[in-house]
């Protein structure tokens, strides 16, 4: 089971994964962390949730990974069969340090129970496709930021995965290798065809990335705008300098203003 | 990581910075070694002069040379006795880690077991050995298993809290990584909370470590003259009560050095398990 290739259908003609409906989420403190969210997930999309801090992106993520259940409301995945078929990548990479690059990788192998000579060519070839091949017997202390998290994302891809789950994994990086995994992320995305909801407080890390756009408002966290971009893939360096980048990035910027502005 | 400093100009301030740098690692290496060494022998040296100057008469305070001949003098004693210390306080090290780590296991594994067993552990480990000691040689007819107790009940605590909080710590991300990949309970154990508590489990080992060696002498001291068994801590007593003072000395010498003994094979171990990969035991290149 290498890790395979999916052809990525044109929006609007993706088959659903993933369907969250009018959920609600509130903490045991009386906190309202989402109000009515609905969001559908297709096969193939890059969807970005924007919005300040505190509006309930991450708490969305974790309702959509199944590590909380909404107060009310529905999370439904459209093949009962594949539920669940997710991984995710966090803000901070999350390796274990006692473990090797490799090792890490292998990790959800290894939780169902399959030996690392039965999967070392796929942890391999994900290493490879995000150029740490000449790594795996490192400990993660010895990789930067920006390689652990390569990592983080290797691991997430190589269980080839029906959906994955980022929860603003470069927020922590510097800007020329936050800029330089934004474009490996594209790519490898291009390569492989997965899904991915893509949490981000950047308006124009958002509008690179993704093809939709998720903007939310804080207290109570809610979905207050979404819109697709329709520049083509791949989007290299260049598209960051195009002046249409830059007309969706306002558009993006003045949602997210309002969503703000709302919330004062 | 020397790529991130190394740039194209001034290559020889580097090379500069490097030797100083260097230079400083070898002195501090060579310091930590020398100095403890210097202050010991000078400390020695200090003993010898003060007991030869004032003609201390060797009842009240032995020369350091006397302690020392004495101790090859009477190894034929004091070795055997070495011995059964020994084996009572590594007997005692070997219960003390499988208990506290197997009942730390079992505390997070099951929090109604620690709600109900964790203020037997804390009152165990406050009542001073000393005072229970004699109880435990009423009730126990084994003179070793009663040694035995005695040293466990001052060793097993720093295992058991250490490991508690270690297997605690596991990174909640990765708790929630486990979870995704729909983890069982045990793997959880195995892959991650073992693996995270390690670091916290050697550190209670090393002073578990110290502390069975001073519990077995104690219950020693506390099981007296009357039994057997004749580890260090009875020919000591022993040797105390004929006024046999440079052989108290040499006694004592032993049992120090057991005890640095102790501690430095379980820092050793503690090296070797950690150094790829924990912070405590990594040394940063810089
Ligand atoms: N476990 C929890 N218990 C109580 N309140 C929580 C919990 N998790 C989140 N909240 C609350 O829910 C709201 C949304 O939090 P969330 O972490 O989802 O925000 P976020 O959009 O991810 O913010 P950021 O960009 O800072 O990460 C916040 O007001 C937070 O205080
Ligand atoms: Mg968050």
């Amino acid at each position: 089971m290498a890790v395979q290739r999916r052809a990525i259908q044109p929006l609007g003609q993706r088959p659903r994964v993933l369907q969250m409906a009018d959920v609600d989420k509130s903490f045991n403190g009386g906190v309202v962390a989402l109000r009515q969210m609905s969001l559908d997930v297709h096969e193939g999309d890059f969807i970005s949730l924007l919005g300040p801090s505190g509006c309930g992106k991450s708490t969305a993520l974790r309702l959509l990974a199944g590590l909380s259940s909404p107060t009310s409301g529905r999370i439904a995945w459209e093949d009962p069969h594949g539920a669940g078929d997710l991984s995710v990548v966090f803000q901070e990479p999350t390796l274990m340090p006692w473990a090797t690059v490799a090792q890490n990788v292998w990790l959800p192998f290894r939780l169902k129970g399959m030996r690392y000579d039965q999967v070392k060519d796929e942890v391999l070839e994900v290493l490879r496709l995000v150029g740490l091949e000449k790594f795996a017997g490192a400990y993660p202390r010895e990789l930067s930021g920006g390689m652990k998290m390569r990592v983080s994302i290797a691991r997430a891809l190589v269980t080839n995965p029906r959906l994955i789950l980022m929860d603003e994994p470069f927020a922590a990086l510097d800007e020329i290798t936050r800029h330089k995994l934004n474009q490996d992320l594209l790519e490898l995305k291009a390569k492989i065809g997965c899904t991915i909801v893509f949490v981000t407080h950047s308006v124009f890390e958002s509008v690179f990335l993704s093809d939709r756009v998720v903007v939310m408002a804080a207290r109570p966290g809610r979905v207050i705008r979404e819109f697709t971009i329709d520049a083509p893939y791949p989007r290299s360096e260049a598209y960051r300098t195009s002046a249409d980048y830059a007309a969706q990035c306002r558009a993006a910027s003045d949602a997210l203003y309002q969503a703000m502005g709302e919330a004062a | 990581m020397s790529l991130d400093t190394a740039n194209t100009t001034g290559f020889a301030a580097v090379d500069q910075e490097e030797l100083k740098r260097a230079r400083a690692a070898r002195r501090e290496r060579l310091g930590r070694w020398l100095l403890p060494l210097l202050v010991m022998a000078l400390a020695v040296l200090v003993w010898n002069r003060v007991v030869v100057w004032n003609d201390i008469p060797k009842y009240i305070l032995p020369g350091p040379v006397l302690v020392v001949s004495t101790l090859i003098h009477d190894a034929g004693i004091l070795f055997p006795a070495l011995l059964v210390t020994l084996e009572i306080t590594l007997m005692a090290l070997a219960v003390a880690v499988i208990g506290g780590a197997g009942l730390a296991i079992l505390f997070t594994q099951n929090r109604w077991i620690e709600m109900s067993f964790y203020p037997f552990a804390v009152i165990l480990q406050v009542t001073p050995v000393v005072s229970i000691a004699p109880l435990i040689f009423i009730y126990v007819d084994n003179r070793l298993v009663g040694l035995l107790l005695c040293a466990w009940l001052v060793a097993f605590f720093p295992v058991l809290s250490n490991t508690t909080l270690g297997l605690r710590s596991a990174d909640h991300n990765l708790r929630d990584m486990f979870q995704i990949y729909g983890a069982t309970r045990w793997q959880r154990l195995r892959y991650l909370q073992i693996p995270s508590a390690l670091p916290y489990f050697l550190g209670g080992l090393r002073i578990a470590g110290g502390l069975s060696l001073i519990g077995a002498v104690v219950a020693e001291y506390v099981a007296g003259t009357g039994g057997i068994g004749s580890g260090l801590a009875f020919r000591i007593l022993e040797a105390g009560y004929r006024l046999n003072i440079p052989r108290m000395y040499a006694g004592l010498l032993l049992i120090a050095l057991t005890g640095v003994t102790i501690f430095g094979v379980l820092s050793f171990l503690s090296h070797l398990l950690l150094h790829k990969w924990h912070e405590s035991a990594v040394k940063r290149e810089t």
